[in-house]
């Protein structure tokens, strides 16, 4: 039964260190400002989110019943979070009965593990992979390559990526960082077998793509893949995807063994209405994708003759127990969010260091990890909202991001003796703010800040710490010789400034 | 009706200008307009930065302070958005029952400049005058917080001699962001530049927008660039008249 420790006393365990693809290895202000130099980059990833927020609006606005469907959604996740542990263990004796068997891991090392076994023990020295992100944010591929085992990805933007010796840049279409020419330069250097006058046409791209996978599928006798959904009372596993690779692996080889976060149950198999309508619109812009695959347990003289379903923890129980954080386990990986993010349009996914990038990734990550770990993350946004609008389940990502703001600053106050210097500052300006007359006496000494320069109108450049941050690329505006409330005084009161309602 | 004025911090000590057209449409509207001079600050920053518990004694003063008026004004969006929406959030986690309910109250009838003109007090031409081409950034927290929808391009479009221009991805941030223009500098920065692209494509001469930060990003930047337009706030446009040109 469970390893995994649901709803107990005590905090549960984080994600952890040395394994994985959730912490990055730079700050985001520091990996962004290279992307940010990217030109090439800027303009994929412009033109990409543009087409994807086209096609997603279009879709999303002929549904009279859109808002219902997200409230549904909402509705749904947060009841199955409130009750995880028992629908879980729904599952586990409903993909049983099937003739599947359920693992439990706790952690990225230990569902990694787990797959190493079962693919050996199937004598087996190489898998074919549906695209996924829990194998992803465990790194699976690279366990699996020490164990000597090859893991070959199937849908054609991770197969970029692994043949690009890259990473992913964004849930739903990995590459989106590269455009076709890069592509094809990939595709000539890396597939061995490809035609040297292949063409950056995408179809012909694609043909290249089909034809290196063809040979794979037909040999491949273990596939693993993730899930987008997991039916508790049925023990169901649904992949959704557009390609048709999935497809090929999920039916072809003997073995599947299916690597799934614990948060993508569903209760019931109707539940898939609602969410088989929101996901393909937020994420491709389709109003139907392609291929719905759904599968349970072990039919016989069809499809895989062994299926392993591996429940994955990996942080999750921990961002459930923070009741103002779990909403982020809601998400069902549309990534519309990326696609809306002014942040993550220009500074890319690479940024995040995580392979969940974007709004989604700035408050999952943290969470998984422990805030510690992703701390400029949840810094990482404008707190603009647009996330907030398109997000199919509804959650609130910029309340959670400035929850996890407070957490680290907490975090760090717990820790420290002498307080940092944008606590002591903030600490300084809520003193002054809350009294009227110490506020007024600020609001004077502001004017003082005249003497800093006066080109204009304005203050140019000012080589000093924060103020920097602001000057190297925008002017900032001259304290005026007059505030509103001296002005106020004048006009409207008996020219004294008041300081009525003063506390101590 | 006793009317607040909720003037925020920022147009207290740097844009006071914006402060006294929000007087002066209102009072032109035959309005009595109030300014309580202990208030301060909303404590946006506070919270968004990480700091809440800090930002409560400036939630407490804020319910105080307004507490006896039967609508507040405040020309920011952004400061409206923190009253409506954290200052519960704030009541809730550090505050009393009765902390709860006074901020309840006082965020239900505290009103962004073109939420209390159009949907309060029923206007839409405040008998204004500005013969220029302007482009209206509606910013972030009007759009998706408040929902203002189209009222500060209707009470525009009926200020005369003005000609409104639409401006590509309006929508989108700025990247202003409070704190977020300084610790994600470069993030903000190409923002603001595909911010200021789309401004000057428009041609017009001035930038407008209900918020003095957003507007101050923006300002910054056209002002480095010497861009040659500027940049100023509703309020300011809708108090232009004739004989007081803004």
């Amino acid at each position: 039964m469970s390893a995994v420790m649901l709803g107990m006393p005590g905090a549960p365990p984080t994600s952890p260190r040395g394994v994985g693809h959730l912490r990055g290895e730079e700050s985001f202000p520091a990996a962004a400002r290279h992307s940010l130099a990217d030109t090439q980059l800027r303009a994929n990833l412009g033109h990409a989110t543009r087409t994807i927020r086209g096609k997603r609006a279009a879709v999303v606005a002929e549904l009279p019943d859109w808002e219902e469907l997200r409230e549904a959604g909402r509705q749904l996740k947060v009841h199955t979070m409130a009750h995880l542990p028992a629908y879980l263990v729904q599952l586990e004796e409903a993909v049983t009965a099937r003739g599947g068997v359920v693992h439990w891991a706790r952690d990225a090392a230990e569902a990694n593990a787990i797959v190493v076994d079962l693919v050996r023990g199937t004598g087996s020295d190489e898998v074919v992979k549906v695209k996924s992100m829990a194998t992803q944010e465990i790194a699976l591929n690279e366990a699996l390559e020490a164990a000597g085992i090859a893991a070959f990805e199937t849908d054609l933007a991770e197969l970029i990526v692994q043949l690009g010796h890259d990473k992913p840049s964004h849930i739903l279409v990995p590459a989106i960082h590269r455009n076709r020419a890069e592509i094809r330069e990939i595709f000539l250097r890396e597939m061995g077998d490809v035609d040297p006058a292949l063409s950056d046409d995408p179809a012909a791209l694609a043909n290249a793509a089909r034809l290196h996978l063809r040979r794979k599928f037909l040999s491949a006798r273990v596939a693993v893949s993730g899930a987008n959904f997991a039916v508790a009372e049925t023990g169901t596993l649904s992949v959704v995807e557009s390609e048709g690779n999935g497809r090929m692996c999920l039916t072809l080889p003997q073995t599947l063994i299916t690597v799934m976060g614990i948060e993508k149950v569903v209760p019931r198999y109707r539940d898939l209405e609602v969410f088989l309508q929101l996901l393909p619109r937020s994420s491709t812009g389709e109003r139907m994708n392609p291929y719905t695959s759904l599968w349970t347990g072990v039919t016989p003289g069809d499809g895989p003759q062994e299926f392993h379903l591996v429940l994955l923890d990996n942080g999750r129980s921990a961002v459930l127990s923070d009741a103002e954080g779990r909403d982020a386990l809601n998400c069902i990986r549309c990534s519309a969010c990326l696609n809306v993010c002014p942040v993550y349009e220009r500074a890319g996914g690479h940024a995040y260091g995580s392979v969940y990038p974007g709004p989604i990734g700035a408050i999952l990550s943290p969470q998984l990890t422990g805030v510690e770990d992703n701390a400029s993350l949840p810094y990482a946004s404008s707190l603009c909202g647009a996330c907030y609008d398109v997000c199919p389940v509804k959650i609130n990502i910029p309340d959670i991001l400035v929850h996890l703001r407070a957490e680290h600053t907490e975090a760090q106050a717990a820790g420290r003796r002498v307080p940092t210097a944008e606590a002591a500052a903030m600490q300084a300006a809520a003193v002054v703010m809350r009294s009227p007359r110490r506020w007024r006496l600020a609001l004077r000494g502001g004017r003082l800040g005249r003497l800093l320069g006066r080109r204009r109108g304005v203050i140019g450049e000012v080589p000093l710490p924060v103020l920097k941050q602001w000057t190297d690329a925008r002017d900032l505006t001259r304290p005026p010789t007059s505030t509103f409330r001296d002005w106020w005084a004048r006009e409207h009161g008996d020219g004294q400034p008041s300081d009525e309602g003063e506390r101590p | 009706m006793r009317i607040g004025l909720f003037v925020t911090c920022l147009a207290d000590g740097l844009y006071p200008d914006v402060g006294r057209a929000t007087v002066r449409v209102l009072e032109r509207l035959g309005h009595t307009v109030e300014f309580p001079e202990a208030q301060s600050c909303c404590g946006q920053m506070h919270v968004n930065t990480g700091y809440q518990k800090q930002a409560v004694p400036l939630v407490e003063r804020y319910a105080d302070v307004f507490a006896g008026y039967d609508a507040v004004v405040a020309p920011s969006g952004s400061c409206v958005g923190s009253v409506r929406h954290q200052h519960a959030m704030l009541a809730r986690r550090f505050g009393t029952p009765a902390l709860q309910a006074q901020v309840d109250a006082v965020a239900a009838k505290t009103y962004e400049l073109s939420e209390l003109l159009v949907d309060v007090l029923g206007v839409t031409d405040v008998g204004a005058y500005f013969p220029h081409t302007v482009t209206y950034h509606p910013t972030c927290h009007s759009l998706r917080l408040l929902r203002v929808g189209d009222k500060p391009t209707r009470l525009l479009r009926a200020v005369e001699g003005l000609e409104l221009v639409e401006l590509t991805d309006a929508d989108q941030c700025c990247g202003f962001g409070g704190t977020f223009a300084l610790k994600n500098a470069d993030t903000s920065t190409a923002m603001l530049a595909d911010k200021m692209r789309h401004v000057l494509d428009t041609g017009a001469e001035v930038c407008s927008a209900g918020d003095s930060s957003c507007l101050m990003h923006i300002g910054g930047g056209l002002s480095r660039i010497r861009a040659g337009a500027r940049t100023l706030h509703l309020a300011q446009i809708l108090a232009s008249t004739r004989e007081e040109a803004a």
